[in-house]
């Protein structure tokens, strides 16, 4: 006994080391496995407050590019409601099987240039933000809440390693995967792409819908280059995003009112 | 006391620098400086190694919630501070160092200093871009991460260290 005391003595500093070196590791670890960082609600909104103060200063400097924007996309946002609203006899009773809800958020935190990026909103569940939920800039799709406090919710950002999105040629209806392999915050890839079909420069490449998370046919970005596999048959393209994440402020939280069915669904199949 | 709320200011400061601006500074896409570590390298030597390696280790989890990284930059800091003894032991070589001061660029003068801030934020950038990236397969571009975020990294740390020397000795 006496000599374990005296080890422990000695040796303290070692023994401390590796003790919080794993704790470190293991919260590490939990945040690969579950794809998510496990956020604590109070530090979240403690972090969260910091960076409000913060985006509240800074946003004075980007109003007016801020303001242009929104106009333009309001302006596409009427082309197209002139559209639908020929085609639809009452736009109003054609709102209740609304399926997509968008809530308006600003971003408080972001960042571009580390491997595995988050984008920290100032909405919360109080506004009925919940994880998996996602995010789009005026420009196209940005990310997925994975952590909520009571104001603030936590996104992985799509300039994340474990980030992949369900994405679709918009000429083709192809369906292939898309990724950020770390680098340029502008560019990332569409892997699995079939031999058959041959992308083209400035090919549009918008949601596929599939993952519930965001409707179908959101703008994720265009074709910048085709990069053919050397031996197998599935092809890559680089594709340059059209969200701007270097310059993301204003966004929308995608909220899916069937989302609950469909998860209810895909555990029903995968019983059986 | 005066050294507990000097340390305590500093740890704040560098927080706040750190998440509030060169979180967000864009350089060439790659690089990304984490000063914040200045706080530990700054630590009295005195510094008992359980206290240095809990403050490390709160260092680096405060950095973990701004950031989101659960971890990452706790792991890295703690490690870091794991190394600082044998790294001042080797920075000093022979001599006994002062063992009461702050380990300061005023104090220990700019050879010194730089061998042992390079040396630490090299094995903090080391762990903390391979644990981000977690294999070896981007083992280049990790690489390159790390080299030039180093360079970034001890630039800024020894123009602080420059702001950080010329507060006056007698402040009370």
């Amino acid at each position: 006994m006496y000599n374990l005391i005296r080890f422990l003595q000695k040796h303290n500093f070692i023994i401390l080391f590796v003790f919080l070196e794993a704790l470190a590791l293991v919260m590490l670890s939990r945040s690969h496995t579950f794809h998510r960082a496990a956020l604590n609600h109070r530090t979240n909104t403690i972090a969260g407050s910091v960076y409000h103060i913060n985006s509240d200063i800074t946003n004075y400097f980007s109003l007016q590019q801020q303001n242009t924007r929104l106009q333009q996309q309001n302006a596409d946002l009427l082309r197209k409601l002139a559209l639908v609203q020929e085609m639809i006899p009452d736009p109003d009773s054609a709102l209740r099987s609304q399926i997509f809800d968008f809530v308006p958020a600003r971003v408080i935190n972001n960042t571009v240039d580390l491997r595995n990026n988050y984008i920290i909103i100032n909405k919360g569940f109080r506004d009925g933000v919940s994880k998996d939920m996602g995010i789009v800039s005026p420009d196209g799709v940005a990310g997925i809440i994975i952590g909520v406090s009571e104001h603030y919710a936590t996104a992985m950002s799509l300039l994340h390693k474990h980030a992949t999105l369900s994405v679709r040629f918009l000429n083709n209806d192809q369906i292939a995967n898309l990724h950020w392999r770390g680098g340029d915050y502008h560019y990332a890839e569409v892997v699995d792409i079939p031999s058959h079909v041959i992308p083209n420069e400035g090919d549009t490449i918008v949601t596929s819908g599939h993952s519930f998370v965001f409707p179908e046919g959101l703008m994720v970005g265009t074709v910048a280059e085709l990069i053919e596999s050397e031996r197998g048959n599935l092809n890559t393209a680089r594709v340059k995003f059209q969200t701007n994440f270097g310059k993301l402020r204003n966004v929308y939280v995608v909220k899916n009112a069937h989302r609950n069915e469909l998860d209810a669904l895909s555990t029903i199949k995968t019983n059986e | 006391m005066n050294n507990t709320l000097l340390n305590t200011l500093r740890f704040i400061g560098l927080i706040l620098l750190q998440v509030l601006i060169l979180n967000h500074i864009e350089l060439i896409g790659y690089v990304n400086p984490f000063v914040y570590i200045l706080f530990v390298l700054m630590l009295p030597l005195s510094t008992p190694g359980w206290l240095l390696l809990l403050l490390s280790f709160g260092t680096g989890y405060t950095i973990d919630v701004f950031m989101s990284s659960a971890g990452l930059h706790t792991a890295a800091t703690v490690f870091m501070a794991f190394m600082r003894p044998y790294v001042v032991q080797l920075a000093t070589g022979a001599k006994e160092p002062e063992m009461l001061n702050n380990p300061g660029l005023s104090q220990m003068g700019i050879r010194w200093w730089f061998s042992y801030s390079l040396s630490l934020v090299f094995l903090h950038h080391f762990a903390l871009f391979l644990l981000e990236s977690f294999s070896f397969s981007q083992l280049g571009y990790t690489l390159i991460r790390i080299v030039l975020s180093v360079l970034f990294t001890e630039i800024l740390i020894l123009l602080l260290s420059y702001f950080f020397a010329t507060r006056p000795k007698k402040k009370k």
